[in-house]
């Protein structure tokens, strides 16, 4: 008897049998001949006509093979199947088609002398050898901070306030903060202009950029932090005030460290969305091609403007010098994201 | 609050503590007795007898004060009439349990004891709780002293998520602002008295979320029981419980309920039959929920005076 209990194997009576795939390889061999054949003789041409006959064909094989098999429903479940699988691979095929470009044409002019030198003694048409964008790395890393110093916590509160203190004027605060997101960055940074620069007599500086990109990342850490602390239970905020607790300490103690890897979510897609705008900055940073140490006075630079700049110039040289600027900002980026994710979850209690 | 204030409050908060664990063996003892009684019988025993069974401390004296006492009290959600002029005493050193069916304030009703009522946007309040004989609704009260001593635990255990065990437990001290000297003695006694330090002493340090759900609840009490309540109220805390972690957490409250006064809402008539004294049976027919009858456990589920209770209670409706 417990031989026999031994003897049992795992078994995976769901997994498909040899006939189900000889057969599904059969379909797919026939979505791809027929694909062939239509786009051989007829108008549709090409790499796209190919694409959205191989498309067609699919949900067409896929969902009559079904219907052979099984009934209507199935045939259903077929078709939507593959719809969805074939949008879920027009966003990768996006994503890593615009990862390859910029791997392809930034990634052969990376060195690491581009970051010890700026391009004040350098023309944008010589070789790549020459130069560099260290002058960019600091500028955007001059604003960058700048805007995020100021719109994380105003973010964070204006959140606080939305969900938390439930004030009389939550709504209008929430109504105003997702027109505020709708704003077109180089509105953002005309306001700005306009205010910091000619109504203030202030001239091109990193931290009138840092306050056009702060406009534009508000919204962004508001509406994210906003979500984010609606997602904590309120049975939390419950325990916390049962126990004594004043509301300020109940967010301060409770909420805020439940909802911390939130938060810091919110903070970098703040971050995200502002790093790469150029509009803004083309108003309010000046440009330059030298180091500029000094975030409150003088010209700077920045990569959004290191990369429309080098394309201006348009000489082969130079738009390799704006693939290498968006190549180093991509990584540049990347390294920071992983590093603000791993900050984030370094100390996640929940399960 | 000033600094002399704070060490005064200690103080207290130590002499309490150390009449609490004198005492506490005697509960374990008695404890211990009461689950060998039960254990004999059978399980078809009636839940009259099963309260019976039980010491109950009805008519004895009481040494621990007034406590809380709510006097006429209604309650509105928007312009639904939820509760209608409930009235009920709450001594010290008893267990009361509400039963009722669902919908019929019992809830609304605790909720209205700590002040956590005023926090849903439409709620609605009349009549009076009385704290130690001053209205907790009385303009000027410092609603968070109310809540120190007017504890609550949830129906779904909900320990800090980003906190460790240990911090979970001392939470109410930071939580408002008590400071304390000796916070490991502190900790040991409330897990001690929540049941549930040998099972988490050697892990303080884990997070709250890496319990299973018996012991995060007990995790809760232990944590409402660090600020040192008078009163402790408890909105179904078994309900998302298995029976093992609920006959736990009945021995706590039998433990517990020598040293503060407990009011525990359930739904299981087991549950108000073996751990309360006092058990007060709530009904609503369409309108707001009432009290419909208070007495003993034992009286309630043996000889009630109403016929609704005894309908509901031998299990005819509801």
């Amino acid at each position: 008897m417990s031989q026999a209990i031994l003897d049992v194997k795992p078994e995976y009576p769901w997994k498909l049998t040899p006939k189900d795939l000889v057969t599904d390889f059969l379909g797919a061999l026939f979505t791809l001949a027929s694909t062939l054949a239509i786009v051989g003789f007829s108008p549709l041409k090409g790499k796209l006509g190919f694409a959205i006959t191989l498309i067609f064909m699919a949900v067409i094989t896929t969902t009559i093979m079904s219907w052979i098999k099984l009934d209507r429903k199935a045939a259903f479940n077929s078709a939507t199947t593959v719809l969805v699988y074939v949008t879920a691979s027009f966003v990768i095929i996006a994503l890593a088609s615009v990862l390859y470009e910029i791997i392809r044409l930034g990634a052969p002019g990376f060195s690491f002398s581009i970051f010890s030198n700026d391009m004040s003694q350098t023309a944008s048409d010589m070789p790549l050898t020459e130069g560099g964008l260290l002058h960019a790395v600091i500028g955007t890393a001059y604003i960058v901070t700048f805007a995020t110093l100021i719109s994380t916590p105003i973010g964070i509160l204006t959140a606080l306030y939305i969900v938390e203190v439930k004030g009389r004027f939550a709504g209008l605060v929430r109504f105003f903060v997702q027109a505020m997101s709708g704003v077109p960055s180089i509105v953002a940074g005309l306001f700005i202009f306009a205010l910091w620069m000619i109504q203030l007599g202030n001239a091109y500086s990193a931290v009138a950029g840092g306050f056009a990109l702060t406009v534009l990342m508000i919204p962004t850490v508001a509406r994210t932090a906003e979500e984010v602390l609606k997602l904590i239970p309120s049975d939390l905020r419950e325990a916390g005030l049962a126990l004594g607790a004043t509301q300020w300490r109940t967010v301060a103690m409770v909420v805020i460290p439940a909802a911390r890897s939130g938060l810091i979510t919110a903070v970098i897609l703040g971050i995200a969305r502002v790093v790469g705008e150029t509009a803004p900055l083309l108003l309010t940073i000046g440009g330059a091609d030298a180091i500029n140490l000094n975030p409150t006075q003088g010209n700077m630079s920045a990569f959004p403007y290191y990369v429309w700049k080098n394309l201006l110039i348009g000489s082969e040289n130079a738009i390799s010098r704006a693939w290498l600027g968006v190549f180093v900002l991509m990584i540049v980026v990347l390294v920071f994201f992983t590093l603000a994710r791993y900050l984030g979850a370094a100390r996640g209690g929940r399960k | 609050m000033s600094n002399e204030n704070i060490s005064d409050k200690n103080n207290n908060r130590e002499e309490n503590m150390s009449q609490m664990t004198g005492k506490q063996e005697t509960a374990t003892d008695r404890n211990t007795s009461n689950t060998s009684n039960t254990k004999g019988a059978s399980a078809t025993r009636s839940l009259g007898d099963v309260a019976a069974g039980r010491e109950a401390k009805v008519g004895k004296a009481f040494t621990g004060g007034s406590g809380l006492e709510a006097r006429g009290v209604h309650a509105w959600f928007g312009k639904k009439h939820v509760l209608q002029d409930i009235s009920l005493e709450f001594a010290t050193g008893t267990v009361t349990a509400l039963i009722g069916p669902s919908g019929c304030g019992k809830s609304t009703f605790i909720r209205t004891l700590n002040r956590m009522h005023e926090f849903i946007p439409t709620a609605a309040l009349a009549g009076q709780v009385l704290l130690d004989g001053k209205d907790v609704y009385e303009p000027g009260v410092d609603v968070t002293k109310i809540r120190l001593k007017v504890g609550m635990v949830f129906q779904k255990p909900n320990p800090f998520p980003s906190m460790t065990i240990k911090e979970n437990v001392l939470s109410g001290l930071k939580l408002s602002q008590i400071k304390i000297q000796n916070s490991d003695e502190l900790l040991e006694s409330c897990l001690r008295r929540a049941g549930l330090w040998d099972e988490v002493k050697d892990r303080l340090n884990e997070y709250g979320g890496s319990l299973s759900g018996g012991q995060q609840q007990r995790l809760c009490i232990a944590r409402s029981l660090a600020v040192n309540p008078q009163v402790l109220l408890m909105d179904e805390p078994c309900s998302a419980l298995d029976p093992g972690s609920t006959l736990r957490i009945e021995e706590t409250i039998r433990e517990l309920a020598d040293t503060m006064s407990i009011v525990i809402v359930t739904h299981n008539m087991q549950q108000a039959a073996r751990v309360s004294d006092y058990t007060g049976f709530f009904l609503s027919d369409g309108g707001p929920g009432r009290l419909i009858e208070v007495a003993s456990t034992v009286e309630i589920f043996t000889n009630p005076k109403e016929k609704r209770t005894e309908d509901y209670v031998s299990g005819r409706f509801g």
